[in-house]
């Protein structure tokens, strides 16, 4: 469930920022209000009125228009027919392109983003695209405006045109809720701030409360477990990245080692390219750059080089990549690994049963046998399947997306073991994760990404929430650079 | 109307094509010859233009062979054994043709069928109907008479010009404002690009899927009358057999993509005519008429390998 009785008001002319961490339940109560998804309980009202949202279009017609994280714009059509979309002029049966086209030149002009309205979207940048989403806004006559993350590519140019455009909606009376990780943002923008938390309100803060502390305390906002960490003697270094460069953020480079023994923890907002990054060097996208495993280059180019290295990923979504949901337990243990038992590409069955039977005791797997379905066991078991795989096939390096994603606490705390057992037989780990208490207790380390660049480290002893939440948000700021 | 590379550079293999071809063999000149193809043009490329919608929303329709011999078969029927009036024979299976497109298009929008399936089924069903209802005998209309003005548009010609391809011409003419300037036409792009967004933008989707089908339904039932008189004969087992690849082919070599959100109505012409041309030149050339299907599969296949090339292209790491 990503949202737990959350109330939300929103007043005429006011900018309220609604902020959390990852997975706070934001972006979902976003599309709940833009009716993408329905709730299963509680109202939305619009001027008093209760009012029952079944689509999209629906909560357009009444005014309520949503600026996605995700960028929607379609990329076979022009700028004016993606402002448009949806809700097009026409004279008759025809559209009226030239008006759109018209009014799209002074919608874009409005936002200072002076393109020719007739530019395919294909052709744009992401910040454009991002320009463009924004620019939709206007198209209609709109009431309450939510921009999720509507910065995230723009520059601070870009975003001070927006800020200055929201200033003008907010005279006109539109109700705007801002969504954003950029704290500094927020304090420029927000009349006043709702925290959410695990799906639920964590608090509010009226316009003179509004700071970047008070707001990370809020966001962080548990009681913290003092986790003693060992100091370790580290192996030598057994994954070296040298400058490597994905497509996602082909501007810029990352360098990092992780040494034998070691657990290295990754932190970073969604869309930072940490995922991006892990998957370019286990091959499922490309990279350029160096990787050494063991202090020898290696190249890898699809996932069967990565794994011939011995460098495992246990990826972010279990259901769609991690598993076959509709095989056995036994069969998603053996699959990287059936070349073992298989002779004249025959697979002989005794050995593979054995080595299944040996994955599913190693980590203590609850089904009832190898040949119970993956899809009928509970999340945390279903992880444990994906990590017996790779546990199994001797790992040098082995790099954990999300290990306890959707995965509940008993589980949790056995697969944290059992990856720490894996690190103490030498395998350099590397742990992506969005949830902080999770670093914090699992890593000896943690570096910080921002938008595609390594922003910093903390070492397990002197690491906090907040230290890695400033890393994670901060940095540049529009205040730094302008 | 902006013509892109891709709709230039087949056209110019059509000329090229023809040149030579008229060059080297001077039947193919001949007006005989170039009123037969255009016929062939004209028939298939109505159907075709609408299968291209349907492919422009991501789905196919493999259907549409089978739909030709059922209602060939029940259009001969009503005209010869039951003695309908023309103008309601005509009505009902044009009718017919559009509420078997609007039932593939209720398969696929509201019991969210793949496309395949659905109209695979459609595809066995139709044919085991017409099997059916002609008894496993071949029908045609023989010389009854009373129905000329119909027949006339299929084997006629107006100042020269055969009948059908007038018939495709101003087909295309509609399929190319509902395209390219409709409200209609935006929302299938749309759709066929990111359903997803499309919805987001208040697009009612299934309502645009749905059409979709029922206009290829509506064009095969044009071509079915088409296809009833230019063969006469209408045996229920093979007539129209593998029609709906035909219509395919046109419209990938024409620039539409199966993934949906692409194509256009000029692309899909050209690719029609490549196909009909070639498949004349083969007859013309002195290629064993079994190669047929040899020499249309490579050359599609040449088609979309240069165009996966290009596309390719552009899709790097650039830093």
């Amino acid at each position: 469930m990503a949202l737990n009785q959350v109330d939300l008001t929103l007043g005429k002319g006011e900018v309220l920022a609604v902020i959390g961490e990852n997975g706070a339940g934001k972006s979902t109560l976003m599309k709940v209000i833009g009716g993408v998804h329905r709730q299963d309980a509680g109202t939305v009202s619009l001027d008093g009125q209760p009012i029952t949202l079944h689509d999209p279009a629906q909560a357009l017609r009444l005014g309520i228009r949503v600026i996605y994280q995700e960028l929607s714009a379609i990329d076979n059509l022009d700028v004016a027919s993606n402002l448009f979309l949806g809700f097009e002029k026409r004279k008759g049966f025809f559209l009226d392109d030239r008006a759109m086209q018209e009014r799209a030149g002074e919608i874009l002009k409005r936002i200072g983003f002076d393109i020719p309205p007739t530019t395919p979207i294909a052709s744009l940048s992401v910040a454009q695209r991002q320009l463009v989403e924004i620019a939709r806004a206007l198209t209609l006559d709109v009431r309450a405006l939510i921009l999720d993350e509507p910065t995230s590519s723009l520059t601070p140019e870009e975003a001070k045109n927006l800020f200055r455009l929201m200033r003008d909606l907010k005279a006109e009376g539109v109700g705007m809720i801002y969504i954003s990780h950029r704290l500094d943002e927020v304090i420029e923008v927000a009349d006043r701030v709702t925290v959410l938390r695990d799906g639920q309100n964590a608090g509010e803060l009226a316009k003179d409360q509004i700071t970047e502390p008070t707001m990370v305390r809020m966001m962080v906002g548990r009681d913290l477990e003092t986790v003693v960490h060992q100091p370790k003697t580290l192996g030598p270094a057994r994954l070296a990245l040298q400058g490597i460069q994905t497509t996602r953020f082909p501007q810029h480079s990352v360098s990092l080692t992780v040494h034998g023994g070691e657990i290295m923890g990754m932190a970073g907002l969604v869309g930072s390219g940490r995922t991006e990054l892990a998957q370019a060097i286990c091959g499922i996208d490309r990279y350029r750059g160096e990787v050494r495993i063991d202090g020898k280059s290696v190249r890898i180019h699809r996932p069967t080089d990565a794994i011939g290295h011995g460098l495992f990923l246990v990826p972010e979504d279990r259901k769609e990549h991690g598993l076959t949901l509709d095989g056995s337990v036994g069969n998603n243990i053996t699959l990287p690994s059936l070349r073992r038992f298989a002779s004249f590409g025959l697979i002989k069955s005794r050995p593979e049963a054995a080595y299944a039977e040996g994955g599913i005791q190693q980590l203590a797997i609850k089904c009832a046998s190898r040949d119970t379905l993956a899809k009928q066991l509970s999340g945390g078991n279903q992880q444990k399947i994906v990590l017996s795989r790779w546990f199994l096939k001797n790992p040098q390096v082995l790099v954990v997306d999300e290990p306890t994603r959707g995965v509940d606490v008993g589980s949790k705390a056995e697969i944290y073991e059992q990856i720490r057992k894996l690190a103490d037989t030498g395998v350099a780990v590397w742990v992506i994760s969005s949830d902080m208490e999770e670093l914090l207790k699992l890593c000896d380390r943690i570096v910080v990404m921002r938008e595609g660049q390594i922003q910093g480290e903390v070492s397990a002893v002197d690491a906090t929430e907040e230290k890695i939440m400033q890393l994670a948000v901060a940095g540049q700021t529009l205040v730094n650079q302008s | 109307m902006k013509f892109q590379t891709k709709e230039l550079v087949i056209f110019a293999v059509l000329v090229v094509l023809f040149v030579v071809s008229g060059a080297v063999n001077h039947q193919v000149f001949q007006p005989g010859n170039l009123q037969n193809t255009g016929r062939l043009i004209g028939m298939y490329g109505i159907f075709s233009l609408g299968m291209a919608v349907v492919i422009i929303t991501g789905g196919i329709d493999l259907s549409v062979g089978s739909v030709f011999a059922f209602l060939g078969v029940v259009f001969s029927m009503a005209l010869t054994e039951w003695k309908w009036s023309p103008a309601l024979a005509l009505v009902a299976v044009v009718g017919a043709a559009a509420v078997f497109g609007l039932v593939n298009g209720l398969l696929v929008t509201r019991a969210r069928l793949q496309p395949f399936v659905a109209t695979l089924c459609g595809l066995l069903f139709y044919r085991g109907m017409a099997r059916f209802v002609a008894n496993d005998e071949t029908k045609g209309f023989g010389n009854a008479k009373g129905f000329e003005w119909i027949k006339e548009l299929a084997s006629g010609n107006v100042g020269g010009c055969p009948t059908p391809l007038i018939l495709l011409l101003v087909t295309a003419v509609l399929f190319y404002l509902l395209l390219h300037r409709s409200v209609y036409g935006r929302y299938l792009f749309a759709v066929g690009r990111n359903e997803e967004a499309a919805r987001f933008a208040g697009v009612n989707v299934k309502q645009v899927v749905l059409m979709a089908y029922v206009i290829c339904g509506l064009s095969v039932g044009v071509s079915t009358v088409l296809f009833a008189f230019y063969t006469n004969s209408i045996s229920p087992s093979s007539h129209g057999n593998f029609y709906e690849l035909y219509a395919i082919a046109a419209a990938v070599l024409g620039g539409c993509s199966l993934r949906g959100g692409e194509g256009t109505v000029v692309g899909v012409l050209l690719g029609i005519t490549l196909l009909q041309v070639l498949r004349n030149l083969v007859n013309l050339m002195r290629v064993p008429s079994s190669l047929e299907f040899a020499v249309m599969g490579i050359v599609i296949l040449v088609g979309v390998l240069l165009d996966s090339f290009f596309k390719g292209q552009s899709k790097r790491i650039t830093v």
